[in-house]
């Protein structure tokens, strides 16, 4: 059977659609989840709770429910929902890494940038933000991985994402030795990828070392 | 009838006793999930920081393994995989949804472990035991206290995340919180109002374990400085 091109056609197109929905999910995400991480950290009270509020109910609800809702209750198309769903999910989690990281900057810095005569905007801008994506670079690399690997929730709305495809090549190979080499080929193809990630993100949190305590999963 | 009408949202409600049976599996599911999590944590943990080779090399593979595929694979491939193992056992899905959560935990609290041990330094057992401490005191008084604190925060937090992960159990027909809200979503076409109440439901459970991974996060860090 692993010589039937019909399994890696079909493998190919749901990793296309696992890569998109993904990237999509990382970029818009990661924008996202700054400017959330951003607003909590922020000292205008109702900026600051109403992030408050947004990530800590959404970080403690599973995912699963989330992309069920935006698919049955919000009525958007498998891919769209899929996408949509884990940018709610994933935003709230590099909410908190971006807030990690703006903590991680002392007092002291805002206050020579004060006293120098910018303004809140620019020192976020100019002076906080440029050392906090240091720190914050490994833990958004790692939760990549987490993306990468939670799109596959995305076959449960119907998605043909890699999962989906494997789940359907098991009608054709239904075999149980057969359906396991399919999910076996299937959990090879995630591992090379995040596997390669993983490594990038431990070599950079080696090279970037700046002190523990951000980096939290 | 719109998606949140009152009719809907009394439907719901009505529903939510099966939704608490439902939730009364994910808290089994969770706890011994939990449990399986931690004693395979542990193992990999210490055998990941001893001077054994091997031993180092087989807690890499199963901790990278695990990390880097998707928990819903495993649990594919556990579903398919144990009828061939163990062909005369019936194995209950939600000894599924245990193992699988329990595997995939167990390598992240595995790393927290590694942490652990590594955060400490050689010389404390040494200077410890130079004190007079006996072997068990040094573990009671020094060791273990400041391990906790950095073991502790990511742990509440594994077991936050190992929590909203029994939902994949819905995906297998386990009878967990997740599989009775969506089955009674799709078949009375009340989609809205029954995932919010099962939403709020793992808010109730997770929410707590949050707060309390930030208050013991804090606690690291002003320990941690001084």
């Amino acid at each position: 059977m692993l010589k039937d091109p019909v399994i890696y056609a079909a493998l190919g197109r749901g990793l296309q659609l696992t890569l998109v929905i993904a990237l999509v999910t990382i970029v818009l995400s990661f924008i996202f989840g700054t400017l959330l991480g951003i607003a909590r950290f922020s000292k205008i009270p109702v900026l600051s709770q109403a992030a408050t509020v947004y990530i800590e109910f959404v970080r403690n609800i599973p995912l699963l429910l989330i992309l069920l809702f935006c698919y049955f209750v919000g009525g958007l198309q498998s891919r769209d929902a899929a996408i949509f769903g884990l940018t709610v999910f994933t935003s709230s989690l590099l909410a908190e890494v971006v807030r990690g990281g703006l903590n991680s900057i002392g007092t002291g810095q805002w206050e020579a940038a004060h006293s120098q005569g910018f303004n809140y905007v620019q020192i976020l801008r100019y002076i906080v933000l440029p050392q906090a994506v240091v720190k914050m670079i490994p833990p958004i690399v790692s939760q990549f991985v987490t993306v990468i690997k939670d799109s596959s929730f995305a076959m449960t709305i119907g998605a043909f994402e890699l999962m989906y495809e494997g789940v359907i090549l098991t009608g054709k190979y239904w075999k149980a030795t057969q359906v396991i080499t399919i999910y076996i080929l299937i959990a090879l193809i995630y591992f090379v990828i995040n596997f390669t990630l993983s490594l990038l993100s431990r070599k950079l949190q080696g090279k970037l070392s700046l002190g523990r305590g951000t980096i939290e999963q | 009838m719109g998606p949140f009408s009152l009719q809907k949202w009394q439907a719901s409600l009505s529903n939510v006793p099966m939704l608490i049976e439902g939730l009364g599996v994910t808290l089994i599911v969770s706890v011994t999930g939990l449990a399986l999590a931690m004693i395979i944590g542990v193992v990999f943990g210490v055998l990941s920081s001893s001077h054994w080779k091997v031993a180092r090399f087989f807690a890499r593979i199963y901790v990278e393994f695990f990390q880097n595929t998707p928990l819903l694979i495993q649990v594919f491939l556990l579903y398919n995989a144990l009828p061939l193992i163990a062909p005369k056992a019936v194995i209950p899905v939600t000894v599924i949804g245990i193992m699988g959560v329990g595997f995939y935990h167990g390598a992240y609290i595995a790393e927290v472990v590694r942490a652990g041990i590594q955060s400490i330094h050689h010389g404390q057992i040494e200077a410890a035991l130079s004190q007079g401490f006996s072997y068990i005191q040094a573990m009671r008084h020094v060791i273990i206290p400041q391990a906790l604190r950095v073991v502790l925060p990511p742990l509440t937090n594994q077991a936050v995340v190992l929590i909203k992960n029994t939902s994949i159990l819905a995906v297998i027909a386990g009878g967990d919180l997740m599989y009775r809200g969506d089955s009674y979503a799709g078949n009375a076409g009340n989609y809205g109002p029954t995932y919010i109440v099962v939403g709020l439901l793992y808010f109730a459970l997770c929410f707590p374990l949050a707060v309390l991974t930030k208050k013991l996060e804090d606690r690291a860090e002003v320990h941690g400085n001084a």
